[in-house]
């Protein structure tokens, strides 16, 4: 086992991304991006046997590619506040919940709220929150839950701070199903707004048919995440959160101002989280407090861990393996737990650092071979 | 007197790049008062650890630009005053002015921004961080770029000739839309980094994890992230700890070099010989009372500090 693993790090595939001229990375980038908008019609043999539905019984392909890509969006959130920040949250799921619970609370024709309003301004029944404003309310809601669990919370440290989050993320799915007159309880919501579009076959654009235009709309948003992720990950704001990480005290000693960096860190987290709950209420027209289960924190948490917390592509590859092989190999799903806890214990075991470990342990900045020799030079 | 933290078998075979290291381009930091002036007031502070008395009505002051030690025997409270004055603990009773503010029960990371920065006894860096990331984030310290300007580049300045890029499109770009100030502290911190790592001596391994770094060099990296904060005033936690009398002798010449930055200088040391070298004035805690105050040779010669190192029966060093 350990010369696979020695080969795998043989490839060094960091260093040698780092290494490719500008004009290379930007090709190869383009090309993964490409192809990941191609996906969804894939069907060219033997890769087409990555396609989910070769079976009758198998799922629609373009509907497990979009939520991959939900997940995928849930990780790098969580990356940043699990990974980089090192605040275990266990409750994550309560942000998604809370995103797919605005829009359909504000954008649905069949939520108390929005009846509520109609009688009250004299709306016709048709009326609701339009689409674009929905986006700004979700977001702002799961911030400002966000900032609201983390200012008191954040404070605490360590198991603390999990217990407390693992909390929240149930309180707000036993808030859905309680509160009848807001939120109709466990019966749910129904007509959650799609996203605006022109009309394709006298179908919307945005339907329950063509989740490949659901996919693709994830995958822009998920692809502007990643780079605004980074930015944030290569600046101040990522050395802070490495600095809290490693040594809290002595960050704080050296001018990190600990509270601040770890609240943006959990409403940055609580934003992602909440836009991508947003992505999955829309395409489903339906949310409903069973939906947001503790038990999806934890996948959300062990997609993290196993892909490599701290590294962007790693939590995207654990999101990806989490999502999408369990769809894969429906036939053997009453193996998933077992199958799930033997993969947990093997990744813990032999890859503790996860399957694709931070880069920023090896890999430095840009010109790091340029310092180095610069440095030699003048030793 | 105490013995090393660290047993020097440990290190002896990993040698301290003995390299000169008073080549640098470092500037001096930008001071706001004279030479000689109170820079930090220690005023009778008392700090109590529910029975243990810390520190016992400690009195001193630290000048603008002299090198001071703080010496004494192992628990005599030196490392509980640096606590002090950093914000790490709030003084049970008594005041700390830092140029006549004061600071006691001011959060760390604001007095660090007020202008004070130290090393630990006990090395604590970032260690799954490079050098270089650990310098870095002591630079930061000093930048103003927030969450949103990093993540929209929204803040722009007017670049100056120096800063504008080489090339012909992006130094169209800049001109007319200027640059983001994040980018522009961005570089400018890695590359003071660079330079504050070449000040210590320790620029060869930038780019590896401070955890894998030799004992001596981790010890310098913490050095060069407190000179990163920019502070007026810089403590320094037994940073000789553990070092043979040559790496100890190269540390002292440091230390005189940092002052000459402008710097002031704050040292814990236990070696008595190296201290009498390098300092300017010395403060000598017992128990966590002071019981001597002055140039090395008073100190030397007072009889106090003498029984209190000689009655000490492990006094080696
Ligand atoms: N957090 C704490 N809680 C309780 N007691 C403490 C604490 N920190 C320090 N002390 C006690 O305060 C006294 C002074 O300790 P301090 O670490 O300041 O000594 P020191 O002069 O730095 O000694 P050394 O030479 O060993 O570094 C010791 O008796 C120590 O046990
Ligand atoms: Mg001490």
């Amino acid at each position: 086992m350990s010369q696979i693993l020695d080969a795998y790090r043989g490839l060094r595939l960091g260093d040698r991304w780092d290494g490719a001229p500008t004009v290379v990375r930007w090709a190869v980038m383009l090309l993964v991006i490409a192809f990941a908008f191609y996906l969804p019609y894939l069907n060219i043999l033997p890769f087409a046997y990555i396609r989910t539905d070769l079976t009758s019984s198998g799922s629609d392909w373009a509907s497990v590619l979009f939520l991959v890509v939900v997940y995928m969006i849930v990780a790098v959130g969580l990356n940043v506040v699990i990974g980089l920040a090192g605040l275990l949250d266990l409750g994550y799921v309560g942000f998604y919940a809370l995103g797919a619970y605005s829009i359909a609370l504000f954008g649905s024709t069949n939520s108390p709220v929005v009846q509520a309003m109609q009688s009250k301004f004299g709306l016709s029944e048709e009326w609701a929150v339009p689409f674009a404003v929905c986006i700004p309310i979700a977001i702002t809601m799961s911030l400002i839950a966000g900032v609201f669990l983390g200012a008191p919370t954040l404070r605490l440290r360590g198991d603390y701070l999990a217990i407390v989050t693992l909390g929240f993320g149930e309180i707000i799915r036993i808030t859905a199903r309680n509160l009848d007159n807001v939120t109709n309880g466990a019966a749910g919501i129904t007509q959650v707004p799609v996203p605006p579009g022109p009309e394709i076959d006298g179908r919307a654009f945005f339907n329950t048919i063509d989740a490949e235009r659901w996919y693709w709309l994830a995958l822009t948003i998920l692809i502007l995440i990643i780079w605004l992720a980074r930015r944030l990950e290569h600046s101040r704001v990522g050395r802070a959160w490495l600095a809290i990480r490693e040594d809290e005290d002595a960050a704080s000693v050296m001018g990190v101002a600990g509270f601040k960096f770890k609240l943006w860190a959990f409403a940055i987290g609580a934003t992602l989280g909440g836009l991508a709950g947003l992505l999955f209420g829309s395409k489903q027209q339906y949310v409903e407090p069973n939906a947001f289960m503790v038990n999806l924190s934890f996948l959300f948490v062990a997609m993290v861990v196993i892909g490599g917390s701290g590294n962007i592509f790693g939590a995207l590859l654990g999101a990806f393996l989490l999502t999408y092989l369990p769809e894969r190999f429906r036939e053997f799903v009453d193996w998933r737990p077992f199958a799930f806890g033997v993969a947990l214990v093997l990744v813990m075991i032999l890859r503790p650092q996860g399957l694709v470990p931070s880069r920023r342990r090896a890999r430095e900045f840009e010109d790091r071979r340029h310092e180095a020799e610069e440095a030699a030079a003048d030793a | 007197m105490p013995d090393l933290t660290t047993p020097s078998s440990a290190n002896s075979d990993e040698a301290v790049g003995l390299e000169d290291t008073s080549d640098h381009d470092l500037i001096e930091i930008e001071t706001s008062g004279a030479v000689g002036e109170t820079l930090l007031e220690v005023d009778h502070v008392t700090l109590r650890f529910g029975g243990v008395v810390a520190l016992n009505d400690v009195n001193f002051e630290i000048r603008r630009g002299e090198i001071l030690g703080l010496i004494g025997p192992n628990g005599a409270g030196k490392t509980t005053c640096f606590n002090a004055m950093t914000g790490v603990y709030t003084p049970t009773e008594g005041k700390i002015r830092f140029k006549g503010k004061e600071i006691a029960g001011t959060k760390p990371h604001k007095i660090n921004h007020l202008g004070i920065a130290r090393t630990f006894q006990n090395i604590r860096l970032f260690p799954e961080m490079s050098a270089l990331e650990n310098v870095m984030v002591g630079c930061d310290a000093r930048h103003k770029s927030s969450v949103v300007g990093v993540l929209f580049r929204s803040y722009r300045v007017r670049p100056t000739e120096a800063e504008l890029p080489e090339s012909g499109i992006r130094r169209s770009l800049a001109k007319v839309f200027g640059v983001s100030r994040h980018t522009l502290e961005e570089r400018a911190g890695r590359r003071r980094s660079m330079e504050l790592l070449r000040f210590v001596g320790i620029a060869d391994r930038a780019h590896e994890l401070a955890r894998n770094l030799p004992y001596g060099y981790q010890r310098r990296l913490e050095i060069a992230r407190a000179l990163a904060t920019e502070p007026e005033l810089i403590c320094l936690d037994e940073p000789a700890a553990g070092f043979n009398p040559a790496e100890k002798e190269d540390l002292m010449g440091l230390i005189r070099r940092i002052r000459d930055l402008g710097h002031t200088v704050l040292v814990i040391e236990h070696d008595m010989k190296l201290v009498l070298g390098v300092t300017d004035r010395i403060v000598v805690l017992e128990f966590g009372s002071k019981i001597a105050e002055g140039t090395p040779e008073e100190v030397a010669r007072n009889p106090k500090v003498i029984a209190a190192y000689l009655g000490e029966p492990d006094d080696a060093a």
